[in-house]
């Protein structure tokens, strides 16, 4: 084991010498207190260490150690439902040992060892296994089943396995022809990708149940989405409706740097959330990792990889799974200010010259994937980072490199958020790149006019922001009934369709079916509109109509009850307009 | 230059140092130092033999970078003595605190008898286990219509006060420290922490706190814009240990003012600059979020105890820009913000606030049924949209005329103007929540009825023309 001793400490880096040997992000323990650090340069005999935890009252001169590997997350049964830190800490098991405040050089263990698992083997003596076949299932949680699989790199034939029945962790399950034993828990480290067999094309949508995103910017499972907007414009409102209600399997939520009160209320509501699709509760199918702003900087560098690598472990059981990272902003800083006690030369805006390497680096293990094994599994690790640019500004370097390497672009509008339009995400300057692949599932799923009806739509907001633009110059009453209407039905679209009240009961998930419908029921008052209009029917009447008022009842009214309404109405609407007398 | 040599002061049992070799701005470097630890306090005795205290901001095998709280004018390289005190920035805390002045790093200047420390804390403290939190609840009523009705803060909450120079936030956190209790009517200790203002605005405060009684239940630390820069970026991490103290220990209900944070990262920048740190925006340094949220993270509950930290910092925008470094760190770390505004100050509205850009992101905790109103919620968003909307107007109105306006769009520009009158410029008086909706449902009943699709479900009940208005609603 090698031993150097510190010799210089600025914050939470720290430069240890005689460390000859120790490898680049090789974990460390420093001081006498033994906290947690990770290698981030060499130099000779000297290594610089980024320290997880608060560094004061350290000397020149403690011992620093090396542990002889890199940052490594314990993978196995019992992550489900659980919280971590930064580095894979369970914080109740923290509390437990120091209190309610995080006390340093903590070290306790990620899974619970003493828990006993309900292990069934599918695999048998005899057989021949290699990487990513399942030896054993284990019901991790009411909705889950965990499958114990070989971990890359090993294979051999079985020559004995554990037999059905009640087991910790710690259990060997199976001993291979060389002697080897694979326990039901494998250790990764955090910042390498975990294998998988081949990379397919993202074809399946990933429903949220917000309208604006599932009508207007989609993204398949397996792609990726960044959520940018100042402060105030609902990111983390967003991150967690999405983890609450998307169609996914499996959330793994990092919160990075973010509010400590914030994180209490995932806390809060996840264990009494009831999973929309299965029932039971929707802490049983999440991995919460919390770094808060004031909890160490390096572990919040560490936060985002840490997730990741537990999307995808789950990933590779055959789940998809979406990680959510609010805010990977927090991370771009936190790399920045290790980047500054480094002294490096700083690039755009004193961020490090290798952002834009990290960012694609860490975006790319997002996918869809064929799993190792002769299973064939398939998972998705679906992954949507919010971004705090400052000031609102989204020229600034976390949000245009994370644009480069990302598929969609969730644009939060601060002047939305201000009139309290929420989602406050603008129509204007949002887009996916995924239309195209997830297009076949909506026109076979939803209706095969879809994409129509979703461009018209669209293409009539469009068309309000170029009216608008002529009425703040001249003002509404210089344009002609037929644009009129365009901006009523526009506002219909605003109020009726894109916004939504993520509490209230039936509106914070709209399937895609009532989504569309909802779109077709305004379409149809707008053509009723404009050919009643080509008779000379005044824009007065039409807003008279009676069934206008329903149709802003219809997104708080039961999905199956007013996709029925909606069927009905839309040749009432045509209807009721069509008999309206000129005057 | 000739080596010099350690001192050893056996008397004191600890090692002093003559061997400084270079001060720039607030920095001191001492070389051939041993066993030194970061973060460690120092005593620096000067030529004439006086004392000044000091913290180690990086350690390296044979050279400590002292950062001096009280400024280094008078310090010289031959004989100015340095002294590890062998502990990181501790204080004293009691209850006894209450009703006291204290420097900006926590020693009583008020000429009262000494503090009989019942603890002795570091000042950073360390950060609360999130599992460990307690989700705040508790609406707190601070009697101004503006926070209560429309952005809510809740007991455990964070929530910045943006002003700008010559507005009255110092007028309005006064305001709020008279005023604010809880529903239970739990009176708030207050924690103020004072940082480089001026003597004629603690004077402002003192006088306040004197004349209405609450100097017993402050404790005030007082930094003033002429004492020692540096020194301020101790006072708020010894406010928030004394409150965190108060709350956590002893019970107690605390809002903690900091007033002026803008002064606080002026230092922060101070000492970065002479360290030659690579800087971040505007010269600030990289660090300066996980700084600024060491400080607001440290409010909020714990799960079974039943004292809180509850946060109102105080900030400068400079030139009222809130996109600066200063208010955008900020707004990222906080839960909200009450921005003041210079157009409405001129127009002689107080308390100043514009709500658009304001918000408070604890507000659905602490309202509704059984804490405020059930209808609290809907009309809040109401009053938001109707007022949006006639700001909207106005910019319109400039270009085209106000004949030009339908006759709801006319009704609107005159809900915003009334809308700035009665609700928010509602004076110096407090108005408990009652009040303040009930001003909000007159204001909306200048409405048409078909605008207010907000607060449908409450217009039977609390709309002032309520009987003519289910009629109405029975016609369509």
């Amino acid at each position: 084991m090698i031993v150097g001793t510190l010799s210089k400490i600025t914050g939470p880096v720290v430069v240890a010498e005689g460390m000859t040997g120790v490898r680049m992000y090789d974990v460390v323990r420093v001081g006498k207190a033994g906290l947690m650090g990770e290698v981030i340069r060499l130099e000779g005999d000297l290594a610089t260490v980024q320290v997880y935890e608060d560094t004061s009252g350290l000397k020149v001169g403690e011992p620093v150690e090396s542990t002889g590997g890199a940052l490594m997350l314990e993978l196995g049964p019992g992550l489900l439902s659980s919280i971590y830190d930064g580095i894979q800490r369970p914080l109740p098991v923290i509390a437990g040992q120091t209190g309610d405040f995080i006390a340093r050089g903590t070290i306790v263990s990620p899974l619970d060892r003493q828990r006993l698992w309900d292990f069934t083997p599918v695999a048998e003596v005899g057989q021949h296994v290699s990487a990513g076949d399942t030896l054993g299932t284990i019901p991790e949680s009411p909705t889950i089943v965990h499958r114990v699989m070989v971990p890359p790199g090993v294979s051999g034939t079985i020559t004995s396995i554990i037999s059905e029945g009640q087991y910790t962790i710690d259990t060997p399950v199976a001993v291979l022809d060389d002697g080897r034993e694979v326990g039901m828990t494998q250790k990764w480290p955090v910042r390498e990708g975990r294998p998988y067999a081949r990379k397919l094309d993202p074809t399946t949508p990933f429903l949220t149940g917000m309208r604006i995103l599932d009508t207007f910017f989609p993204i398949a499972l397996g792609g990726n989405a960044i959520i940018p907007g100042g402060f105030g414009t609902g990111k983390t409102v967003t991150q967690q409706s999405l983890a609450k209600w998307a169609d996914v399997d499996i959330i793994v939520y990092v919160g990075c740097g973010e509010r400590g009160n914030e994180m209490t209320e995932v806390l809060k509501e996840f264990p009494e959330l009831e999973d929309p699709r299965t029932g039971s509760k929707l802490m049983d199918r999440t991995v919460l990792v919390a770094n808060t702003s004031n909890m160490p900087v390096a572990a919040r560098e560490a936060s985002i990889y840490t997730g990741v690598t537990l999307a995808e472990f789950y990933r590779d059981m055959g789940y998809n799974v979406a990680m959510m990272a609010d805010s990977t902003s927090r991370w771009g800083e936190a790399l920045r200010e290790v980047s500054g006690r480094l002294e490096e030369m700083p690039g755009e805006e004193g961020y490090p010259a290798y952002l834009a390497t990290r960012l694609a680096a860490f975006y790319e293990r997002s996918g869809r994937c064929e799993a190792l094994g002769s299973e064939g599994r398939i998972g998705s690790v679906t992954m949507v980072g919010a971004v705090s640019p400052p000031g609102g500004d989204m020229s600034e370097p976390m949000t245009q490199n994370s644009l480069r390497v990302t598929g969609a672009f969730w644009a939060l509008d601060t002047t939305l958020a201000h009139s309290r339009h929420f989602p406050a995400i603008s129509w204007t300057k949002s887009y996916t790149l995924f239309l195209g692949q997830v297009r076949p599932w909506f026109e076979e799923q939803v209706a095969e006019d879809w994409v129509d009806i979703r461009d018209r739509a669209m293409f009539l907001l469009q068309k309000e922001t170029e009216l608008q633009e002529i009425v703040q110059l001249v003002g509404p009453d210089a344009l002609p009934e037929t644009e009129k209407i365009i901006l009523e039905v526009a506002r219909m679209l605003r109020e009726d369709f894109l916004q939504q009240f993520a509490f209230d009961a039936v509106d914070a998930y709209c399937p895609p079916k009532k989504a569309y419908w909802l779109l077709k029921t305004i379409l149809a008052f707008y053509d009723a509109s404009t050919q009643a209009m080509s008779r000379g029917v005044s824009l007065r009447q039409i807003m008279q109509v009676p069934l206008r008022e329903e149709i802003s009842m219809l997104k708080t009214t039961e999905h199956e009850a007013a996709i029925a309404r909606m069927q009905e109405m839309i040749p009432q609407i045509a209807d009721q307009i069509a008999g309206i007398e000129v005057l | 230059m000739t080596p010099r040599e350690a001192v050893l002061d056996r008397s004191l049992m600890s090692v002093e140092y003559q061997t400084v070799n270079y001060v720039t701005g607030p920095l001191v470097f001492v070389e051939n130092v041993h066993d030194v630890s970061y973060n460690e306090m120092v005593a620096i005795v000067m030529p004439d033999g006086s004392e000044r205290s000091g913290q180690v901001l990086e350690v390296s095998s044979d050279t400590a970078v002292i950062q001096v709280f009280e400024g280094t004018q008078g310090i010289d390289i031959d004989t100015t003595r340095i002294r590890f005190l062998e502990e990181v920035a501790k204080i004293d805390v009691s209850t006894d605190l209450l009703g006291r002045i204290l420097n900006g790093t926590g020693k009583p200047i008020d000429g009262g008898a000494p503090i009989v420390p019942e603890k002795r804390l570091d000042v950073s403290g360390a950060p609360i286990n999130p599992y460990t939190r307690e989700q705040p609840a508790d609406f707190i009523e601070t009697g101004i219509s503006a926070i209560d009705g429309l952005n809510t803060l809740v007991r455990g909450q964070k929530l910045p006060i943006f002003s700008g120079s010559g507005l009255p936030a110092n007028e309005l956190a006064a305001q709020i420290i008279r005023q604010a209790r809880v529903i239970s009517g739990e009176e708030f200790a207050i924690v103020f922490a004072a940082m480089g203002i001026t003597h004629r605005e603690a004077a402002y405060f003192m006088q306040q706190f004197e004349t209405t009684g609450a100097l017993e239940r402050v404790v005030f630390f007082l930094n003033l814009a002429d004492d020692p820069t540096v020194e301020r970026l101790l006072t708020p991490k010894c406010a928030l240990t004394v409150a965190e103290y108060l709350a956590f220990e002893k019970d107690l209900q605390v809002l903690v003012v900091l007033s002026d944070m803008t002064n606080y990262c002026e230092a922060l920048r101070e000492v970065s600059t002479a360290r030659e740190e690579v800087p971040g925006r505007r010269g600030y340094p990289g660090y300066m979020y996980t700084d600024l949220a060491s400080i607001y993270e440290r409010a909020g509950r714990i799960k079974g105890r039943s004292g809180s930290v509850t946060q109102l910092p105080i900030l400068s925008m400079p030139d009222d820009d809130i996109t600066h470094p200063i208010p955008d760190l900020t707004g990222y770390i906080t839960e909200g913000q009450i921005v003041l505004s210079r157009q409405l100050h001129r127009r002689g509205v107080y308390p100043p606030i514009d709500v658009l850009p304001c918000l408070s992101r604890l507000m659905n905790l602490g309202i509704g049924e059984g804490k405020t109103r059930e209808d609290h919620r809907a009309v809040a968003n109401q009053l938001y949209a109707a007022y949006a909307q006639g700001r909207d107007l106005r910019r319109l109105v400039a270009i085209v005329g106000e004949e030009a306006l339908s006759d709801t769009d006319r009704r609107y520009l005159h809900f915003a103007d009334e809308f700035e009158r009665q609700i928010i410029g509602q004076g110096e008086t407090g108005r408990s929540i009652e009040e303040t909706l009930t001003v909000g449902w007159e204001l909306l009943s200048t409405l048409p009825m078909g605008e207010l699709k907000r607060v449908r479900e409450f217009i039977d009940k609390y709309h002032p023309a309520a009987s003519s208005a289910s009629t109405e609603k029975g016609d369509i």
